[in-house]
């Protein structure tokens, strides 16, 4: 039986491991590559670097970082953060990434989407959708949560399906940061929309989140990063108890 | 290039970085041949690969030939994931690409139950585990457990029940090669081996230390 994935994220800045809420007031986390060492040795089943100033100060993802953590841990490998062209998926993939994720750049170029996909298969494109809450609508967001795109999230999930996207990255911008539980609801109506995974992000706190967004929510596989880093929670207690709960996992 | 060293099969498919680093991190000598003539010196082949069987049709006549005879030779070959496919007669996704034919049967489209369909065991587990809101997708991407169905070289020292990347939509069939099975809406092929040829439908290269040990099992055979 398919396991529900837990994903650790690495929102990565100048070499650090940096976090915020609601996408803002980042502190320092540690060094990316130790942070990801231990994952691995708690059982994570894939990590996600994100080069979280790479949009706004045009900044490119950060190779030395993928590079350090491919060569030494063997599980899936995602990379995102200023990826806009296909030279940029190069970069990122040629340091080791195995997938990429693409969130500004497809809302303005969607055939992005299609070019890396028949480049590097579709399992190797993760569209990140941010998504506030507009009424009972989802409004997506791009350059890192500042810019309104004019497109509603279960819409937009669904055209980067049928461009060739892989999985949905799909953050909660309201939740991120605030540990007061993943937005169900929006999860939950992306996931129904399309086939392909999806990656709920966005205001991980307790051990029962997990559980919602993965039963309530109709999740694939959930993101955190705060709750890992500061070691509030570590992935191995998670998995136990998500076992415990009848969700099935990696232990 | 030593005669105990890999040939990498590039054929575009996906790239290689990551089965490198991971053959790299066991101890492997790979290379990657840029001609079918490049093969004579190898002491086991890999064929790696993601995506749509179509690819495959890269791996052409002189391509084919060089690894039968290689093959012919008793040297080791692995197929990971569209590359085990491959090994098959062919595939539902590109009925005109011939596979390479050296295992039986024809490699399809994974199914699974219909939304909202309650009568299968799948359904019914999940539904009791996960609410209502569980179903099952395709593309299967993921960690799933590989059930083995008899001994096999390549699973020597694999924990039962292990639990293994995936990321695909089409799979191989049940046949007398499979060794182990995994379940996902059915039941399909996750490893396969007839004598020194061996295929895994997930990526080892992605799987952690299960992954690593798959990965040593088959150079320690090389």
């Amino acid at each position: 039986m398919l396991s529900k994935r837990i994903i650790a994220c690495l929102d990565v800045r100048d070499g650090q491991v940096v976090k915020g809420i609601n996408f803002e007031g980042l502190r320092s986390a540690g060094d990316p590559g130790e942070l990801a060492r231990r994952y691995n040795r708690e059982g994570i089943d894939e990590l996600v670097i994100l080069d979280i100033t790479a949009t706004i100060e045009s900044r490119r993802a950060l190779a030395a970082t993928i590079h350090a953590v491919a060569r030494e841990l063997f599980i899936p490998l995602a990379v995102g953060g200023g990826i806009h062209t296909e030279a940029d998926a190069a970069a990122a993939v040629d340091a080791g990434a195995d997938k990429v994720s693409l969130n500004t750049a497809p809302l303005s170029n969607p055939a992005l989407i299609t070019t890396l996909a028949s480049r590097y298969g579709s399992q190797a494109v993760i569209v990140a959708i941010d998504a506030k809450r507009d009424g009972d609508r989802f409004a997506v967001y791009s350059r890192s949560g500042t810019t309104a795109a004019s497109r509603d999230a279960v819409e937009w999930a669904r055209e980067a399906e049928s461009r060739g996207a892989g999985e949905i990255l799909l953050t909660s911008i309201d939740r991120d940061g605030t540990k007061a539980g993943f937005d169900c609801e929006m999860t939950a109506a992306v996931s129904h929309a399309v086939s392909i995974p999806v990656i709920a992000s966005g205001g991980a706190g307790g051990l029962d989140d997990f559980v919602d967004v993965f039963t309530k929510g109709a999740a694939d596989a959930a993101l955190a990063a705060s709750i890992f880093h500061y070691a509030e929670t570590s992935v191995r207690s998670l998995k136990q108890y998500l076992k415990q709960h009848g969700i099935p996992v990696r232990i | 290039m030593t005669a105990a060293s890999i040939a990498l099969i590039d054929y575009g498919a996906g790239n290689l970085t990551s089965v490198k680093k991971a053959l790299a991190a066991i101890g492997a000598r790979v290379f990657v041949p840029a001609s079918p003539g490049a093969l004579d010196g190898a002491g086991a082949i890999i064929v790696p690969g993601v995506g749509h069987f179509d690819a495959t049709r890269a791996l052409d006549r002189a391509w084919i030939d060089a690894i039968l005879e290689r093959v012919g030779e008793g040297r080791p070959l692995l197929g990971i994931c569209l590359g085990m496919q491959w090994l098959f007669e062919g595939s539902d996704e590109a009925p005109d690409v011939p596979g390479l034919g050296v295992l039986s049967g024809q490699c399809r489209r994974l199914r699974v139950p219909p939304e909202g369909h309650e009568g299968t065991k799948t359904r019914r587990r999940s539904g009791h585990e996960n609410g209502p809101e569980a179903r099952l997708k395709i593309p299967h991407v993921g960690w799933n457990s590989i059930d083995r169905t008899r001994d096999a070289s390549i699973l020597e020292g694999v924990a039962p029940g292990a639990q293994v990347y995936f990321t695909h939509s089409y799979i191989a069939p049940l046949t007398g090669d499979t060794v182990a099975s995994t379940e996902h809406g059915e039941v399909f092929a996750s490893v396969v081996e007839r004598g020194q040829i061996a295929g895994v439908q997930f990526h080892p290269e992605k799987s952690a230390e299960t992954g690593l040990k798959i990965l040593r099992n088959f150079v320690s055979s090389v």
